[in-house]
C-alpha cells in the first residue's frame, strides 16, 4: 500500500542535492551527499548521532558556521548554495530547529507578526490575532506564550510546539524537521506530528530528520534515507524505517550485497 | 522614504541650526562674575541667589577638572569660548523655512507632530498645545501642585525654593554642578503637596515659559509627604543646541512614604558635551525611581544618584545608552544606602556599534548601621561590531556585614546563532538586528509612557539604519 502511495508522488522535483560536501574548520561533515525530494513528498534522514544529518539541514538553510566544499544544491530550480539565509526562507525553505535560540525581549506575538510582515503578509491586527489563537489551540501552547519572550525560559517539548506552529503559520514549499521529536512525551508528539501532518495535507514536503523512528509511527514518510559518515548509505521505502527498528543501525555498515 | 537621509539626518547632527544671531539678549563669551551678575539683574533675582551664583562661581574656578570620565574631551573644553546665557524673544526666533531640511525629515520619520515640531525646533517658544495644557494645569493647581519653570518658581516661591535649592546636590559637589548653579536657566520647579497623588505625569512640554530652555537647566523636584508624582524630561527628537556644553542639575526631594519617578530621554545632537548632575534624596518610606535613556550627545557623563536616608527607602535606577560613531557615553548609577531596610535595584543597559564607546560606571555604598540593606545590581553591555567598546566599572563600598549586595555584568555580542535563527524565518539580517537589540532594551521600553516607548524604537530604528545591510 505504501509502495502505491510512493509511486502516486512523482512531483518535480523541488530539492535537489548532489554530492555536496561541507566542513566545520578542518572537518570535513558532509561528505557527498545525494537526495532528491519530490513535491509533496515525505522524507526521512535517519542515523546515529553524529552521522552528519543535522549538518545537511543547516547547510541546506545557510548555517554560517559551515563551509561548504563542494556539490550543487538545486532548491525550485534555483542554485539555493548562492542564495543567503533569508533569501532561502523567502523562496519556500524552512527549517525547524532541534534547539531554537531564546531571542530575550522579543515576545512571541512580536517575532511572528514581524516575520509574516516581512514576508508580505501584513495582517490587521484582529485578523492576526485570531490566526495565532488558532494556531496555538491546535498545538496545545497556553495563550500566555504570546506575550513572552521567544524560546526564552521555554521547555524542549514548548519549543518544538512554537516550531510547528511557525511551519503552520509560515507555509513553506519544503520544511526540514530537525529532530523535532526529541524530547517530547507522546502527548506533546501527537500534538506536533498532526501539526507537521496538517502541512503535509497543506502540499508542504518534509524531510524529518531524526534519529529515532518513533514520530515515523505518526508521520508517514514515502522515503527512508539512512545516513552515515556524512552521506547517504541507503535509502528505501518506509520498510526500511522498520528494519532499522529491528536491527539497528550497524547493519548499515556491513556492505551491501 | 530614501535611505540615504536617515543615516545623515540621526547622524551627522553637527551642523543642526544655525543661530542667526537674533537673539535680544545674551552675555558676552566667556565666564567672570560680571556675566554672572548680569545674568542674574536680568531675572530680578533675590540677593540670595545671587550671592548662591557668585560662590558657586568661586567654586567652579577654583576646581580643577576631573581625572576619569573621558579626561581627552573635558580638557579639550575651552570655558572662554561660551556663551553661557542667551535669551530669545517670542517671535523673534528662527521662522519654519529656516529650519534645515534634515530635521524636518527626522520629524517626519519619527512621527512628531506639527504643533510639536515648531517647538522642538525653537520656532515657537512654547509647546502649542494649548488646550492640553490648560487642563492638566486646572487639575494641578486644583491639587496645589505647583510645576514652573525655575525661574518662575523662584520668583513666585522664593521661600520654598530657598529651603530645597541646592541641598541635594550642593554646589561644590563637582564642577559641572558648581558651573551650572552659577550660572543656571530654566529648567523646572515641582512641589506636590502632602498626600497629593499626580495622576498625569508632568512634562517639561506643558511648562509655562520654556522659552530659556537651554543649557544649564536647573530642576528641582520635592516631592511632599505621601505624595507620588512622575517627571518626563526631554523626548526621543533631537535637541539642537549652538553651543556644545550642556550642563544641567536635577535635584529630587522624595519626603516620608513619597515616590518620584524621573524619566529621561534625550537624545543630543552630536556635538554635545552631556555633563549632567542628577541626585535623589529619599526619606523613610519614599521611593525614587530614575529611568534615564542617553542616545546622542558626542560625550555623556551622567550617574544618577540616589541617597537613601531613611529606614525602608527604595531606590531604583533603569537606564540605557546608545553610542555610535564617535560618541562616548559614559553613564551609570550612585546609590547610597545609609538607614536600615533600605533596598535599591540598578539596571544599565548599553549598545555601541560603529565605534561607539559605552561605560558603566556606578558606585554602591552601605554605609554601618544600614543592617538588612539589599541591592542588586545588573549591567549588560551589546556590542554590534568589532570596533566598538563597553567598559564597567561598578564600585562597591560595603560597610555594613548585615547586608545584600548582587552584582551581575555581561558583555555580548549580537549572537550569530540568534541572527541566524531570525533570518531563517526570512527576516533580513537590519530586520534581524533590530529586532534583537529592541528585544535587548525592552526592559527599559517597558517602562515608558506608550507614546515615548514608540518614539524610542523608531529612533532606535533609525540609529540602527547605516549599522548594517
Amino acid at each position: 500500500m505504501e509502495a502505491d502511495r510512493n509511486q502516486q508522488v512523482q512531483g518535480d522535483p523541488i530539492l535537489e542535492v548532489r554530492d555536496l560536501r561541507a566542513s566545520v574548520g578542518d572537518r570535513a561533515i558532509l561528505r557527498g551527499v545525494d537526495l532528491i525530494v519530490r513535491r509533496g513528498e515525505v522524507h526521512a534522514v535517519m542515523g546515529r548521532n553524529g552521522s552528519g544529518k543535522s549538518t545537511l539541514s543547516h547547510v541546506l538553510m545557510g548555517h554560517p558556521a559551515y563551509r561548504v566544499d563542494g556539490g550543487e544544491v538545486r532548491f525550485l530550480g534555483r542554485d539555493l548554495l548562492q542564495m543567503d539565509v533569508t533569501e532561502r526562507a523567502r523562496a519556500g525553505l524552512f527549517l525547524g530547529f532541534q534547539q531554537p535560540v531564546a531571542v530575550p525581549g522579543v515576545t512571541v506575538t512580536h517575532f511572528l507578526r514581524s516575520v509574516l510582515r516581512s514576508r508580505g503578509r501584513d495582517l490587521p491586527a484582529r485578523e492576526f490575532r485570531g490566526i495565532l489563537r488558532k494556531a496555538f489551540d491546535e498545538l496545545g501552547i497556553a495563550d500566555e506564550f504570546a506575550g513572552r519572550s521567544l524560546n526564552d525560559g521555554f521547555s524542549g517539548g514548548e519549543r518544538k510546539r512554537l516550531e510547528v506552529l511557525q511551519l503552520r503559520l509560515l507555509r513553506p514549499v519544503l520544511a526540514l524537521m530537525d529532530e523535532t521529536d526529541s524530547g517530547l512525551d507522546i502527548d506533546a508528539l501527537k500534538v506536533v506530528s498532526e501539526g507537521i501532518n496538517a502541512s503535509i495535507r497543506d502540499g508542504v514536503s518534509v524531510v524529518l530528520v531524526t534519529h529515532y523512528q518513533r514520530i515515523l509511527q505518526y508521520v508517514h514518510p514515502h522515503l527512508v534515507h539512512v545516513f552515515l559518515d556524512g552521506r547517504v548509505a541507503r535509502s528505501g521505502g518506509p520498510e526500511l524505517a522498520r528494519v532499522l527498528e529491528e536491527r539497528g543501525y550497524d547493519w548499515i555498515d556491513a556492505p551491501q550485497a | 522614504m530614501e535611505s540615504s537621509g536617515a543615516g545623515s539626518l540621526v547622524g551627522d547632527y553637527q551642523y543642526g541650526f544655525h543661530d542667526e544671531e537674533r537673539s535680544v539678549f545674551q552675555t558676552r563669551r566667556g565666564l567672570d562674575a560680571d556675566v554672572v551678575r548680569q545674568i542674574s539683574a536680568l531675572k530680578n533675582e533675590p540677593a540670595w541667589m545671587l550671592e548662591f551664583r557668585l560662590k558657586a562661581l568661586g567654586l567652579f574656578q577654583g576646581r580643577p577638572m576631573p581625572r576619569w570620565g573621558n579626561t581627552e574631551v573635558l580638557d579639550a573644553i575651552d570655558f572662554d569660548r561660551i556663551i553661557y546665557y542667551v535669551r530669545a524673544m517670542e517671535g523673534q526666533g528662527r521662522t519654519w523655512e529656516e529650519v534645515p531640511e534634515g530635521i524636518k525629515r527626522t520629524f517626519d520619520r519619527l512621527g512628531i507632530p506639527e504643533a510639536e515640531r515648531k517647538f522642538l525646533a525653537g520656532v515657537t517658544a512654547q509647546y502649542d498645545s494649548e488646550a492640553v495644557y490648560h487642563s492638566i494645569q486646572a487639575e494641578l493647581e486644583q491639587q496645589g501642585v505647583i510645576f514652573l519653570d525655575m525661574d518662575s518658581g523662584l520668583r513666585l516661591h522664593g521661600d520654598l525654593v530657598r529651603q530645597y535649592f541646592g541641598t541635594v546636590i550642593p554646589p561644590n559637589d563637582n564642577k559641572f554642578a558648581a558651573l551650572n548653579s552659577a550660572v543656571w536657566s530654566g529648567g523646572s520647579f515641582v512641589y506636590v503637596p502632602p498626600g497629593v497623588q499626580v495622576r498625569v505625569p508632568l512634562q517639561a512640554y506643558f511648562r509655562i515659559n520654556t522659552r530659556d530652555m537651554g543649557q544649564f537647566e536647573r530642576t528641582l523636584i520635592i516631592a511632599d509627604e505621601g505624595s507620588s508624582v512622575h517627571y518626563i524630561e526631554g523626548c526621543t527628537a533631537p535637541i539642537w543646541s549652538s553651543d556644545s556644553l550642556h550642563s544641567a542639575v536635577v535635584e529630587l526631594v522624595a519626603r516620608k512614604g513619597a515616590r518620584i519617578r524621573y524619566t529621561t530621554i534625550q537624545n543630543w545632537s552630536k556635538n554635545v558635551l552631556n555633563l549632567v548632575t542628577k541626585r535623589a534624596v529619599a526619606h523613610e518610606d519614599a521611593t525614587v525611581e530614575w529611568v534615564d535613556g542617553n542616545l546622542g550627545s558626542r560625550l555623556t557623563m551622567k550617574y544618577p544618584a540616589i541617597h537613601l536616608v531613611g529606614p525602608r527607602a527604595h531606590g531604583e535606577v533603569l537606564s540605557i545608552a546608545f553610542a555610535g560613531a564617535g560618541q562616548h557615553q559614559d553613564a551609570g548609577a550612585k546609590v547610597i544606602h545609609a538607614a536600615p531596610d533600605t533596598t535599591s535595584s540598578i539596571t544599565s543597559k548599553s549598545i555601541s556599534k560603529d565605534g561607539g564607546r559605552a561605560s558603566y560606571r556606578g558606585l554602591v555604598k552601605v554605609y554601618p548601621g544600614a543592617r538588612g540593606a539589599r541591592v542588586n545590581v545588573r549591567c549588560d553591555a551589546l556590542l554590534l561590531d568589532e570596533d566598538s567598546r563597553s567598559d564597567t566599572w561598578p564600585t562597591m563600598e560595603i560597610g555594613e556585614a548585615r547586608a545584600a549586595v548582587g552584582h551581575e555584568a555581561t558583555v555580548s555580542k549580537v549572537s550569530e546563532e540568534q541572527l541566524y535563527y531570525l533570518r531563517s524565518r526570512g527576516l533580513t539580517e537590519a530586520e534581524a538586528t533590530l529586532m534583537i537589540v529592541n528585544g535587548f532594551i525592552e526592559p527599559f521600553v517597558k517602562e515608558l509612557p506608550m507614546e515615548y516607548a514608540v518614539e524610542l524604537n523608531r529612533l532606535i530604528a533609525l540609529e540602527m539604519e547605516g549599522a548594517v545591510g
